[in-house]
């Protein structure tokens, strides 16, 4: 495997290993979307609607709070997966729902990253949406709920983009999901956990394959978050 | 103005309220989300998964992955390995998340089973530690014992000889241990005299195949299980410069957790593997594995009673009791 150009070997090979859906890179693929996917939706079940909350209702220290969630977009992956490994393991909090080590375990920590950014993103995208819009709407003598309803309905695409950013973020992570999932073959091993494995034990091609089918992915959300934006 | 006041803080509270909720809910949802699945992954509800923790060279063989299939297709029992280093897989066994270890540091181990956390220790296998280092052998370590040739590369190292770099694990990893215990023997204070020396002493902080690449990059000397090495040297341009000393002597325990610790581990998952590891079948398996793609074993098991004598001292053959 030394001789010959180990890049262009491995890329042929990964090539090969996608065009035969071997089974291994199909499980891990579908493992991760199946992860990012669900935490992605879990953290916009709570994080648009607390998104929307702070951005209808005045109250001291809003301005701090949309400045702290802007900084948590930043949030480091591995303090996710370290401050959950302490909340998920057996001596831990969450101890006793033996979470630590299962795709559970991941999705909770997943959720917990991209909280934050949908909270935040929500919030900015309703505030894109024009104020004497707004105004207008009230100024039409819409009730308060047709005014959020009206408002949410105008900012649903910006809010939509936001949710496909968290879940690029998401699945794309490494350092949550090694510490809370380990890396398990056939449990809990992801994209980004098998790409850091195989190129520990220097399987280049595994890990050009992994790298390849996860770039699709940001590729087709990144295509979705286009065709969303341009309406 | 006051009933604004009012509003506020009522919203205020509210948010509060729904933080907290979500809090929670982070935690709980997704275990909500497992239900379908606890039969069959949680360890708490099946005594069909094992949980192990175990080192980086016994994953990067590929020996865990012959051990799983062979014995998933035997039981049916799901084994689950977490590979970190030794001293790592030791204290997240501490911790109650696994119900058995498999690692290889003598002395760590001691510690963990003093301290009531581990249970029937067995061993279950060796092979050597070796010295790899370039083909040029810039600090001239041949034919020297494990010893002496660390006490030469420090030498060289701190002289800054040209092209003498000594990478090391960094990782508390049982590889790691032992290579601590040999710069004590050659006569140094580890955290003194060894860390932050100079450029020759270089620390991965990773597992034994990532470091093996590293140096491998810097044509560094570094310490490696010899299992490791057999199966990454066709990717390397590394080469062993010592062998077989006895002082290099590398030995692979299995241990279960302790239940009367943590009473949610699969204490007869744990107790079957133990003793399916040191049947005559595990063994053979273990003995045999690598034969056919690097000429020679990786691992040697042992035999009673090669095993209770000096240098392993340990207990290899007795099956350990099986809880009901």
């Amino acid at each position: 495997m030394v001789n010959g150009s180990p890049v262009v070997e491995g890329f042929i090979e990964a090539i090969n290993l996608i065009v035969t859906l071997n089974p291994q890179v199909v499980e891990i693929t579908i493992r991760s979307l199946y992860v990012s996917l669900t935490a992605t939706f879990f953290a916009s079940l709570v994080a648009l609607p607390l998104g929307a909350l702070i951005y209808f209702y005045e109250f001291r220290g809003k301005h701090a709070l949309v400045s702290t969630l802007q900084t948590l977009y930043a949030l480091p992956t591995v303090i996710v997966g370290l401050i959950m490994f302490l909340l998920l393991s057996n001596i831990g909090p969450f101890g006793f729902l033996r979470l630590l080590y299962t795709p559970g375990g991941m999705i909770a920590a997943q959720t917990v990253l991209i909280i934050p950014l949908l909270m935040g993103l929500t919030v900015s995208a309703l505030s894109g949406i024009d104020r004497d819009k707004r105004y207008t709407i009230t100024a039409l003598g819409a009730s308060r709920l047709q005014t959020v309803t009206t408002v949410i309905a105008e900012a649903r695409f910006a809010v939509m983009s936001g949710v496909l950013l968290g879940f690029g973020r998401a699945i794309s992570e490494v350092g949550a999901v090694m510490i809370v999932g380990g890396n398990i073959r056939g449990a809990t091993r992801v994209l980004t956990t098998a790409i850091a494995l195989n190129t520990s034990m220097a399987n280049y091609s595994m890990s050009i394959a992994l790298g390849i089918i996860l770039l699709s992915v940001a590729l087709g959300v990144n295509v979705v978050l286009s065709l969303v934006q341009r309406r | 103005m006051k009933t604004n006041v009012a509003i506020l803080s009522a919203g205020a509270v509210s948010i509060l309220f729904i933080l907290a909720l979500a809090i929670g809910c982070t935690g709980t949802v997704p275990g909500g989300n497992e239900t379908p699945n606890a039969t069959t992954t949680a360890p708490a509800a099946g005594a069909n998964v094992l949980k192990i923790a175990t080192t980086t060279s016994l994953e990067n063989t590929g020996l865990l992955a012959e051990l799983e299939r062979v014995y998933e297709n035997e039981t049916g029992m799901d084994l689950q390995f977490i590979a970190q280093g030794t001293g790592q897989s030791l204290d997240t066994a501490r911790r109650g998340d696994v119900d058995l270890v498999l690692v290889h540091a003598p002395a760590l181990e001691q510690q963990f089973i003093d301290e009531g956390y581990g249970i029937d220790p067995r061993c279950i296998a060796y092979n050597y530690f070796i010295i790899v280092g370039p083909k040029e052998d810039p600090a001239g370590i041949k034919n020297m014992s494990a010893v002496e040739a660390f006490r030469a590369i420090y030498i060289a190292g701190t002289n800054k000889t040209a092209g003498v770099v000594f990478v090391s694990r960094g990782d508390n990893s049982g590889t790691h241990a032992q290579e601590k215990a040999l710069w004590k023997e050659a006569g140094y204070n580890y955290t003194e005299d060894i860390l932050d020396s100079g450029a020759w002493y270089v620390e991965a902080g990773k597992g034994m195949g990532d470091t093996l690449i590293l140096a491998n990059e810097k044509k560094a000397y570094v310490l490696t299980d010899e299992g490791t090495y057999l199966s990454f040297a066709d990717r390397l341009s590394l080469v062993p410069v010592i062998t077989e000393s006895t002082e290099l002597m590398n030995r692979y325990s299995a241990i279960a957790v302790n239940p009367a610790k943590y009473p949610g581990v699969n204490a007869k998952g744990a107790a079957d593997f133990i003793n399916w590891l040191i049947s005559d079948e595990g063994k053979q398996l273990i003995g045999d594995f690598g034969k056919a793609e690097f000429g020679k074993p990786l691992f040697v098991p042992l035999y009673a009673p090669e095993c209770t004598q000096p240098p392993f001292n340990c207990t290899c053959a007795e099956p350990v009791p099986t809880p009901a």
